[in-house]
């Protein structure tokens, strides 16, 4: 299926979910409501004419100071019709939460680990949301436009 | 062989116990390869290339810090990993040397960041840094030799030389 008839076949199956299109050298993605982010993802998995059944990656970008300031992506490619199309989801700075997609991927456990730990998104009905890549007493989410860029204060503690 | 073979008699030699110490030390340098990033690639390039070969120096990899005296840090320390390296540094039996291998283990390089160790001296005590991004191995040679050389300078089992004096 061509990318554009793929952003056309969510917006027939969900006509209330999509606020917006676009694309950028025959990339297609769609903006989509928050709450009906893993029905969405369900069906471009199991829909015969999509079968996305392979989550390349999900990511977050900081758009600061821009309202809605963050911005997630989810990026899907189906290995049956090889194409791939991208999902975009508008997040608040005091509202940073997201259904999680970890029961339609199993993949997106660790993508969503990773953008946790990163960019500080929550992800609603993640089965272990914990730190995945910085230790686990890091505070603050690095890859944020507000965080340091060498980081606040170091202080070398050994292990026990 | 031919040229020293039945040429003495039963005879003994003297030298400095300090000389020899220092020389049974800085002849047999067993490294614990604490490959971070991409300079472990080129150590363990200077360590089995036939070109290379580090096994002429002396210089045997070990696989455990138990058994060796010198750690080669070889790439990015995060800071993640820096509690790891110190426990095992730690683990080392002394006497114990470390080289600082490339501008990441120096300096943190160009990875002035949140994340990364901003030179591995803040960890353990560094006694040879070899810059480079990574150093070739003829650069790590000269810094086994230079660690050789300060090896065979050192005062064990004499007094300290008083504070201003040049040693050997």
């Amino acid at each position: 299926m061509e990318p554009d008839k793929l952003i056309e076949a969510i917006k027939a199956k969900f006509p209330d979910e999509v606020v917006g299109e676009g694309s950028h050298v025959g990339q297609y993605w769609a903006v989509i409501k928050r709450d009906k982010v893993a029905e969405i993802c369900r069906f471009l998995k199991e829909d015969p004419d999509t079968k996305m059944d392979y989550l390349i990656d999900i990511t977050a970008v900081d758009y600061q100071p821009r309202t809605p300031r963050f911005e997630v992506v989810y990026i899907m490619h189906s290995m049956k019709h090889v194409h791939r199309v991208r999902l975009k989801v508008l997040l608040s700075e005091d509202d940073p939460v997201v259904p999680s997609v970890t029961g339609v991927w199993r993949t997106a456990d660790w993508l969503e680990r990773e953008t946790y730990d990163l960019m500080g998104i929550k992800f609603d009905g993640h089965p272990d949301l914990c730190r995945i890549l910085l230790p686990d007493d890091w505070e603050g989410h690095p890859l944020r436009k507000d965080y340091p860029i060498e980081g606040p204060e170091w202080k070398f503690v050994p292990l026990p | 062989m031919g040229l020293i073979e039945g040429r003495f008699e039963d005879n003994f030699i003297t030298t400095k116990a300090d000389w020899l110490i220092n020389s049974a030390r800085a002849c047999s340098i067993w490294p614990m390869t604490f490959g971070l990033a991409c300079c472990a690639i080129e150590m363990i390039h200077a360590y089995g290339a036939p070109q290379m070969d580090f096994d002429r120096f002396g210089v045997i990899p070990r696989a455990t810090p138990r058994q060796s005296d010198l750690m080669i840090v070889a790439g990015t320390l995060t800071k993640k990993m820096a509690p790891v390296l110190r426990k095992v540094y730690d683990q080392m039996p002394e006497p114990r040397w470390v080289i600082a291998m490339g501008s990441c283990a120096c300096t943190g390089n160009i990875y002035n960041t949140y994340s990364v160790v901003q030179g591995v001296d803040q960890i353990v005590p560094v006694d040879v840094f070899v810059p480079g991004c990574p150093p070739r191995p003829e650069s790590l040679f000269y810094a086994t030799i230079k660690l050789q050389e300060k090896i065979i300078a050192g005062r064990y089992i004499r007094k300290p030389l008083p504070v201003g004096e040049a040693s050997l």
